[in-house]
């Protein structure tokens, strides 16, 4: 009773906070801006909350603070890459028709694809290699998640949080160096097809003048499967029997163990799809940013921080963190706040969770006696 | 001898003597051999050797005595060295102000963070002064690049006029020590074998001697007594009555001005500094040292210091042709087939070899190179473990 009045308390405390902050930007930089830059706060701040939706997922079943999680998130990345090459194998077809400089006739590159279903829907599914990655990578990362887990996180379960840090850390060092070792050093381009290209004018739809809101239609995309993600893996959580053994496994392990349930099996299970998550955000990330083999350590520093802002094993706290840090990113990225403030946007993130720790140890929406020694 | 009981003065004797043979033990192999590029006797490495050695100790009383995990230690050794630079470009090129400059801001830089990372303990500490430690490195790529040079980095220039030392108009400045400059060597050649003897080299090795002796120390004393007792029961130290704050900021500080040192150092032997110096995978790196020789040891840390930076220098640099060479005796299938299994592990990969030696050590082997050593000298029916470290000294020759 205590317990949920303080949450409650929290909650309408953060929720109030948020207002008012879009109230004060509102009137500081108009409503245009305003929205602009929360769309883009939000775009962003979709892959900070899922990678550290998975970091806490991973967190509260196993008890276990995984630096590699960075790693599966670039993994996700590399599976679009992998599919868009895979899709573009392509065999020497000699054409008559053209000739080279040299007089010769000009060698061309077909893909399989062509032959196979032709041109047109061949050139179709090329262009669409990322969306369809999304289905590639799903088994993909559930596998890589569950190698992980059962080959070495699990004999990590006794060993103090620093082993724990120590070892994945090793394994993310591991992992990105294996996928430099086959794809190169440099970013790989992987556009998104052709149809989401463009620049989407949301100001228009709102009865706003056109071309004052505009915004890419790929990084909306990647929002709404943020959303989407977020809201399929919490609803897994509350409506399944599943979800609802593995909820109870995060409260009291030991009594569900007791009750005959092979809780492990199942947080192994958890892993997978916390390794999924991840991946499903690299790969749809692939288009906003050219995947390289260091993209996932650059996320983990900041979805760790994320992760702490939240509240170390809450989950809710992890996807709020990470949208509110998104946001707070992109409005300290504006011009008129550089001129007073410069350098905010490359701080402000560690700023807000260094005041958060000092003022709310636990977070925003952290619970009691987890990780606290 | 020294204040130290006969064990550790007995090891004290052998860093010593290491660090002073360095070059000799460094290039054991003749310079006409193949496996002369395995040799690492020569300045700029052996350097690096010591100065990372420092760092690692000082990361190591923090970490291995109050088992607090920073993973932000990079950001003093950056402001270690660009308190150094400054000294240089403004006061005077002798290495000593500068270095003394680079521990000074760093321990003050240590105690603001400290302060303020101490409040929180375990992962939380450790995303603290992560935190901390990429707010500085992006401040120092950015906003403050008029002290910092942003991207490029501070150098010494041919307009930098020290007031304290007399440049002829237009001399680029080097750092020197009292008129001794860094990068002066002597080689001596013996047969087919050539030994550098680089001032700069015996510099920074006396600030490691000094360092270890100092962190010998500080494990034997009541205050190290102290930080155990913080890393195995905070509570129950706070029940006898005791306060942990002061003891762990004691020691952050102490350790943030090892790095500081380290800093000072790097910009004496190679007058730069730069923000990557600050970066993230700096501060992991300084603690895949420390865990990689051998976590809470006195050795431990320099063993693992120089065993990164000789993978980093040496292993990088093997390429494809080398790896022909070495198993050209084979068949050609099989020397093919070979090379290509080893190439992903050298050369550019080296990182790879580096992760997967990391991760084997934290599963198999908690205890580093050190607990390695002892397991190793235990097997062969010595004496059983005499001491945390000596087994390793002698167990591992180089550094």
């Amino acid at each position: 009773m205590d317990n949920s009045r303080s949450n409650l308390t929290a909650t309408t405390g953060v929720l109030g906070a948020i207002v008012a902050f879009f109230v004060v930007v509102g009137l500081l930089f108009g409503v245009e801006a305003t929205i602009l830059q929360t769309l883009d706060g939000l775009s962003k701040g979709s892959a900070y909350a899922l990678i550290a939706l998975g970091l806490t997922l991973i967190f509260g079943t196993l008890g276990v603070v995984n630096f590699a999680h960075g790693a599966l998130f670039m993994i996700g990345a590399f599976c679009a890459v992998t599919l868009s090459r895979v899709l573009t194998l392509s065999h020497t077809v000699i054409d008559e028709s053209k000739t080279d400089f040299l007089g010769n006739p000009s060698k061309i590159q077909v893909p399989y694809l062509y032959d196979w279903f032709g041109k047109e829907t061949g050139d179709a599914i090329i262009d669409w290699a990322v969306p369809l990655a999304i289905l590639f990578s799903i088994p993909i990362m559930v596998l890589v998640g569950i190698v992980m887990e059962r080959g070495l996180i699990k004999h990590f379960y006794k060993r103090p949080h620093a082993d724990q840090i120590l070892v994945t850390f090793g394994l993310a060092i591991v992992l990105q160096e294996i996928i430099k070792a086959f794809y190169g050093a440099n970013p790989i381009p992987t556009p998104a097809p052709a149809a989401f290209s463009g620049s989407f004018d949301f100001g228009a739809m709102l009865g706003f003048d056109p071309n004052v809101i505009i915004y890419p239609y790929w990084r909306i995309i990647y929002f709404a499967f943020g959303a989407l993600l977020i809201g399929g893996v919490f609803a897994f959580l509350q409506f399944t029997t599943f979800g609802m053994v593995v909820r109870a496994g995060m409260a009291d392990r030991e009594t569900v163990q007791l009750l005959g349930i092979n809780i492990d099996r199942r947080f192994t299970l958890m892993f997978g799809l916390a390794a999924a998550v991840a991946g499903l955000a690299g790969v749809m990330y692939t288009p906003i940013n050219s995947p390289n083999y260091h993209m996932g350590m650059d996320f983990l520093v900041l979805s760790f921080v994320v992760v702490v802002v939240g509240g170390m094993g809450s989950l809710p706290g992890a996807v709020l963190a990470g949208f509110l840090l998104g946001v707070l990113e992109a409005f300290a990225s504006m011009g008129e706040v550089l001129e007073v403030l410069p350098g905010l946007n490359q701080i402000i993130i560690f700023l807000v969770a260094i005041i958060i720790l000092l003022t709310r140890p636990r977070g925003l929406m952290g619970r009691k006696g987890v990780m606290e020694e | 001898m020294l204040g130290l009981d006969k064990k550790d003065f007995r090891l004290l004797v052998i860093v010593v003597a290491l660090t002073m043979l360095a070059p000799f033990l460094l290039n054991p192999f003749p310079e006409s051999s193949g496996l002369a590029q395995f040799n690492a006797g020569y300045p700029d490495l052996m350097q690096r050797f010591v100065i990372f050695g420092i760092f690692a100790i000082g990361f190591n009383i923090l970490f291995g005595l109050t088992g607090y995990l920073s993973f932000g230690h990079a950001a003093f050794l950056g402001v270690g060295s660009y308190a150094a630079i400054w000294m240089m470009k403004l006061v005077t090129l002798n290495v000593i102000p500068a270095i003394i400059m680079g521990v000074i801001f760093a321990g003050i830089f240590a105690l603001a963070v400290g302060y303020i990372s101490l409040r929180r303990s375990g992962i939380y500490f450790s995303i603290l002064t992560l935190a901390f430690a990429q707010m500085s490195y992006a401040l120092a790529y950015s906003v403050l690049t008029p002290i910092t040079g942003g991207e490029t980095g501070l150098q010494i220039k041919a307009t930098d006029r020290p007031i304290l030392s007399n440049l002829e108009p237009g001399e680029i400045g080097r750092a020197n020590l009292f008129g001794m400059d860094m990068r002066t060597s002597f080689e001596l050649g013996l047969g087919d074998w050539l030994f550098t003897f680089n001032s700069g080299y015996y510099i920074a090795a006396v600030f490691m001697i000094l360092a270890f002796y100092l962190s010998i120390r500080i494990f034997r004393s009541p205050f190290g007594t102290m930080l155990r007792a913080v890393k195995s029961n905070q509570t129950r130290m706070y029940y006898t009555g005791l306060n942990a704050r002061p003891y762990t900021l004691a020691a952050f500080v102490i350790s943030g001005m090892y790095a500081g040192l380290a800093g000072g150092l790097l910009v004496a032997m190679d007058t730069q500094a730069g923000p990557e110096r600050m970066f993230w995978t700096a501060s992991g790196e300084v603690v895949l040292m420390t865990i990689l020789g051998g976590v809470g040891t006195l050795i431990g840390p320099v063993l693992g210091a120089g065993a990164i930076k000789y993978m980093e220098n040496i292993l990088s640099k093997i390429n494809k042709d080398i790896l022909h060479q070495w198993f050209a005796i084979l068949p050609d299938g099989i020397e093919n087939f070979l090379v290509t299994i080893v190439y992903p592990f050298v050369g550019k990969g080296w990182h790879l070899t580096l992760g997967i030696i990391f991760m084997a050590v934290v599963i198999f082997l908690p205890g580093g190179l050190v607990e390695g050593g002892q397991r190793i000298a235990r097997l062969f029916g010595r004496k059983k473990a005499k001491g945390d470290a000596e087994e390793a000294t002698q167990s591992t020759p180089a550094e």
